[in-house]
């Protein structure tokens, strides 16, 4: 049994999209602000702060993931991918991203970080979803700029792409 | 939205997560996939002092089927009961309920069993649990006991679970061939529902339960009922629910949903 002191500050550390990150949390701390301040990895976005909006939306050893209902001191030792993690090289996008460029996917932004990694985990499960089923699994996103319909013709567009020229990659979604 | 400090207390065995419970009683509280405790923590609506993390508990993540009953373990998330191969099967209703609880990204975290805890008045595991005839397994330290889904539930988010006790696991009859139906409105899918209804055939009847309205799901027993009969049936049941107005729906529009609704599902299982 481990027992973490409330009012202690303790080691984590995880894989951060491949790499080994580490840091000091206190037992409360949420895994939002351990990876925009203790790491610096401002991607992961912190919107409603209790589950519903997605903007937070991570994956954790391979399970999608709201990264405000997750501790840090419970990712000890985990691997964590996030939206930093998607494009191939710093100055290229993949071609989930890319779909939200040409189809006007994003305006402010703020939820695209969540939807991206939403997406990312889908298609890999579902390389080739219905119109109904992208939206049953968005309904777990708030956008207000959009209205959703861009988001969803990017995502069509990005699993039609991906399963015609399939590439084991990790990172290319 | 930050949680009020706690002590973080990782369990390795359910001794020691049932020690530290037993020690720290009501200062104290079990997080398994966290979907719902975690907005509790977040927004401050519960300060526990202790933490006690029961996820490496591999005992508690099994789906136990016998010919009559289906146990679900505490650390069992609703994403893996919804990939259960047997569900659809034994458990009916409940595949059809729970992909109307949450969405995706929090089924992928969420357990079965903390739903139940959690006793969300329109949460859609109770619900079903109800609709069932389903049992909790509590345990303490030094004793279990098991207590009926009817009396498991005592208002909203409130249960019989006493401070030291924790749910070990929790059990649907598996009705298998019965029929069985559930409906549900909410403002979008996987909100919490405005109302949501579930129907099972019995022998003798139909048994019609409705969360969403009161302040714990409620369940009633009918005989074969048909036209003019059901519709009584329904609209005593609406207005003993004693629906409140509130943001989401008006107590009025809530009683007609259980009307329609539940003229619906009733007619679809006696068929």
């Amino acid at each position: 049994m481990t027992r973490l002191r409330s009012n202690e500050r303790h080691q984590i550390r995880f894989n951060l999209n491949g790499a080994v990150v580490r840091g000091e949390a206190e037992p409360r701390m949420l895994l939002t602000d351990f990876l925009r301040h203790q790491i610096g990895a401002t991607g992961t976005h912190v919107g409603c702060e209790h589950g519903v909006c997605g903007a937070c939306t991570v994956t954790v050893d391979g399970m999608i993931a709201r990264a405000c209902l997750t501790l840090a001191v419970q990712v000890d030792g985990s691997d964590i991918r996030t939206v930093e993690g998607l494009a191939p090289a710093p100055d290229r996008l993949g071609i989930l991203q890319d779909a939200f460029k040409r189809h006007h996917a994003l305006q402010c932004g703020f939820c695209t970080a969540g939807i991206l990694m939403s997406l990312d985990h889908y298609l890999r499960e579902r390389p080739r979803p219905t119109e109904d089923e992208l939206r049953d699994m968005l309904s777990g996103h708030l956008c207000r700029c959009t209205g959703y319909t861009p988001i969803i013709r990017a995502a069509l567009d990005a699993a039609n792409l991906l399963a015609t020229h399939h590439s084991a990659e990790k990172t290319d979604a | 939205m930050k949680p009020a400090p706690f002590d973080y207390v990782r369990a390795e065995t359910l001794d020691e997560a049932l020690t530290v419970l037993a020690a720290e009683g009501g200062d104290a509280r079990i997080i398994a996939g966290g979907q719902s405790l975690m907005a509790m923590l977040n927004t401050r609506l519960a300060k526990p002092k202790v933490l006690i993390d029961i996820m490496r508990l591999k005992e508690l993540g099994r789906i136990d089927a016998t010919a009559e009953t289906v146990t679900v373990g505490a650390g069992v998330r609703q994403q893996a009961l919804l990939g259960w191969p047997s569900l659809a099967q034994k458990l009916k209703l409940v595949a059809l309920a729970l992909p109307w609880t949450g969405h995706v990204q929090t089924r992928s975290r969420g357990t079965i069993c903390g739903s139940i805890a959690h006793a969300d008045p329109s949460a859609e595991m109770p619900l079903a649990l109800l609709a069932l005839g389903g049992d909790v397994h509590l345990r303490t330290a030094k004793k279990r006991r098991k207590v009926a889904a009817g009396a498991f539930f005592t208002g909203m988010m409130s249960t019989v679970r006493a401070d030291d006790e924790m749910i070990e696991a929790v059990s649907f009859p598996a009705v298998g061939g019965a029929r069985c139906a559930f409906r549900e409105v909410a403002r979008r899918h996987g909100d919490f529902a405005i109302v949501a209804c579930a129907a099972v055939a019995g022998k003798q009847g139909v048994r019609f339960a409705v969360g969403g309205v009161a302040d714990r799901a409620a369940v009633r027993d009918w005989p074969r009922l048909h036209g003019s009969a059901l519709d009584d049936a329904l609209n005593s049941f609406a207005h003993e629910l004693d629906a409140r107005d509130d943001v989401h729906a008006t107590a009025r529009y809530r009683r007609d949903l259980v009307r329609l609704i539940g003229r619906d599902l009733v007619q679809e299982v006696l068929q």
